[in-house]
């Protein structure tokens, strides 16, 4: 009131001042939406979801016309609508839509983990983005989030594609029972994708350059899917031995192994929670001997979804875990690494 | 009230401010195992001015500007930053400082001002009011029109343009800018400059820039510091160090006209004169070395003995040569010990 006019330098009025910023609370929310629509309106997303898109269309049809064919295996069976997803036609050698999100999924999370970070660091955008007031941390985890957002919608745009799909062809209608198992199904599915995405994550933490890490996860990919199979029996046959007279024990010995160094694989455990879950008739994956199948005597019976849920857990735990523990191993590197190549 | 928001608005030549420090480190160190990178580093800079920070490639000065961003831990020391230690609180130190990084970089296949939005919302800056700024920003920089293309499309100079726009966008305190213009055209860096310039006054923000090129920065730099090696050889105002650095020898080049042997001679007879050669390009320039007193009286000693200067031009003043001669002293020292 009583400062003379002449003190009143004021800021420029034609300098609009940002308000006082307020960093945001969550600032992977910020980096998560931004990665977000750039995946959602990127090529490889279009590329990925016609791929994809087609191998599953030619999976389920090929189940459909063959349960079509196969009355017998129709009729007044529960759960039909779910078998159309984890059913092989039989001679066929299309593979069901279960398996085939198990052989191409990790494609889908690949595709969008490869280039998270070396990609801002060759475009050399890292250091400019971990100078904005966000923790180191939110870059990654905001990446994570939205890269498993877009993969989830892919995987549920192809899964609705094929229920439609399935639906026109046979003209089966889904039960609740059905719905609950897809879902259950689809978190599975998502969780598997989910560890490609973050071993991908993690090989573009470690690998500088973007190609290099594709192709190392690729290579682990390809390891998995075509090799570990073969692996496992050379394993297995070195560390339980079954020699040409084998017991019986032995050879029980030697595939209970192969079958626990299988689990180590993402991969195994998917298609093992996905057979519980889309099959309700199935009750093990395990080895059944003959003699307590006989014993048995049980008409294969179909499981209520808590049951098959109950029989899928240990599956989705491991599958969970190993998701954390990649997350995890690509989380605490690019926290120890320097922000300049 | 007024008055006090003003006086953070236009820090530059109030006392007040003067003794208000907006960076300031002390033995600020960084090992990369034997490798030190930064060497016990004691600087303040102080708010509103424009300080340089020169050196050659590899001195040191991206990682100290990391240590203040608080993106790299010191191994020694510590800094302050607007008033914040950045290890310990680098949100704080980061909300207010603007950062345009070595070699900028964008998302290519996003437009300039999409660039921009998304650092804004990364400074929590609410939409509308980020969308002003950032427009304002845009036409400030020059980038109006370029603003809707992707950066893609965008020269060396216009993303140096950009990155000086998204230093800006949290609407900072103060601005740390590493090497703004390197590798870009001659007539970019003078915009560059301005621009730098232009922004530091208009906005009352505090500006360390670096750079290994002495000679495009010095205009805009109140005060410089010349580091090398992870050290600070000297820290002042430009006119200052060439004063530090020349001694008490002074090389002068003289323009005149007349045979050579006489010119020679009256030159020689100039008090305190202890050497004259003749330029070997221009054989009406000669090059003559003596104590500082002799600027003083060499023209006038000349003249009573009827030469009269035609040229005369101080050697050794060009901010290049000085800044070369820090770094061949140095060395020097290097080789003697």
């Amino acid at each position: 009131m009583a400062t003379p006019p002449d003190a009143l330098v004021l800021v420029d009025p034609g300098v609009v001042r940002a308000t006082p910023s307020k960093p945001p609370r969550f600032g992977w929310q910020v980096v998560a939406s931004k990665e977000f629509s750039d995946g959602i309106l990127s090529v490889r997303l279009f590329i990925l979801i016609a791929l994809l898109g087609l191998a599953a269309i030619g999976a389920v049809y090929s189940t459909a016309s063959y349960v079509g064919n196969n009355a017998q295996l129709a009729t007044g069976a529960s759960g039909l609508f779910v078998l159309l997803f984890s059913h092989q036609a039989a001679g066929s050698q299309v593979p069901s839509f279960a398996a085939l999100v198990g052989l191409l999924g990790p494609l889908l999370g690949i595709a969008f983990g490869f280039d998270a970070i070396n990609g801002e660091r060759s475009e050399r955008t890292l250091p400019r983005l971990v100078a904005q007031p966000i923790h180191r941390d939110a870059v990654i985890i905001g990446k994570f989030a939205a890269g498993l957002a877009v993969i989830g919608l892919v995987l549920l745009a192809i899964t609705l594609i094929v229920s439609g799909v399935a639906f026109l062809v046979l003209g089966v209608s889904p039960s609740p029972d059905d719905l609950a198992r897809l879902a259950a199904w689809f978190v599975v599915a998502l969780a598997y994708l989910g560890f490609w995405l973050a071993f991908a994550m993690l090989c573009s933490v470690v690998v500088r350059r973007a190609a290099t890490s594709a192709l190392a996860a690729i290579a682990l990919w390809i390891v998995l899917t075509i090799f570990a199979a073969l692996l496992v029996g050379i394993v297995a046959s070195y560390l339980a031995p079954v020699p040409a007279n084998a017991t019986v024990d032995q050879q029980i010995a030697n595939t209970e192994l192969q079958l626990d160094l299988a689990r180590v694989s993402p991969g195994t455990l998917y298609s093992e929670a996905a057979a519980y879950l889309l099959d309700p008739t199935v009750q093990t994956v395990g080895i059944v001997p003959v003699a307590q199948q006989s014993d048995n005597r049980a008409i294969p019976s179909i499981l209520p979804i808590d049951q098959s849920l109950l029989l899928a857990w240990p599956q989705v735990v491991a599958l969970v875990a190993l998701t954390v523990v990649c997350f995890g191993l690509g989380y605490i590197a690019f926290m120890r690494q320097e922000v300049r190549a | 009230m007024v008055r006090k928001r003003a006086r953070r608005g236009r820090p530059v030549g109030s006392d007040e401010a003067d003794h208000d420090l907006a960076i300031q480190t002390h033995g600020l160190t960084k090992a990369y195992g034997d490798l030190v990178a930064v060497d016990n580093l004691n600087l303040s800079i102080r708010a509103g001015e424009v300080f340089g920070l020169l050196g050659p490639n590899g001195a040191g000065k991206t990682t100290t500007i990391l240590m203040l961003l608080g993106l790299s831990e010191p191994t020694r020391g510590r800094a302050e930053v607007v008033g914040f230690d950045p290890t310990r609180q680098p949100l704080e130190v980061k909300r207010r400082v603007g950062y345009l990084p070595d070699d900028v970089g964008f998302y290519a296949e996003l437009t300039g001002r999409q660039n921009l939005r998304y650092t804004a919302a990364l400074n929590g800056i609410e939409r509308r009011a980020a969308n002003d700024r950032i427009g304002q920003l845009l036409e400030q920089v020059g980038l109006a029109d370029a603003a809707d293309r992707r950066v893609e499309q965008y020269s060396r100079g216009m993303r140096q343009r950009l990155g000086l726009a998204d230093a800006m966008v949290k609407d900072p305190s103060v601005m740390i800018l590493d090497e703004p213009t390197a590798s870009i055209d001659p007539a970019g860096v003078t915009d560059v400059l301005a621009l730098i310039q232009a922004l530091a006054r208009d906005n009352g923000v505090t500006v360390l820039l670096s750079s290994h090129l002495l000679h495009q920065v010095h205009q805009v730099c109140d005060r410089v510091a010349i580091f090398n090696a992870g050290r600070i050889l000297a820290q002042g105002r430009m006119a200052q160090l060439a004063e530090q650095l020349a001694g008490d020898q002074l090389e002068l080049e003289v323009g005149l006209e007349g045979p050579a042997d006489q010119v020679e001679a009256a030159l020689r007879a100039v008090t305190g004169v202890t050497d004259v050669r003749r330029d070997p390009r221009d054989p009406s320039l000669w090059h003559v070395t003596g104590p500082q007193s002799i600027r003083g009286h060499l023209a006038g000693d000349l003249a009573a003995r009827g030469l009269s200067v035609r040229h005369l031009r101080r050697v050794g003043d060009e901010l290049d040569e000085i800044y070369q001669r820090y770094f061949t002293r140095e060395a020097d020292r290097g080789h003697a010990a």
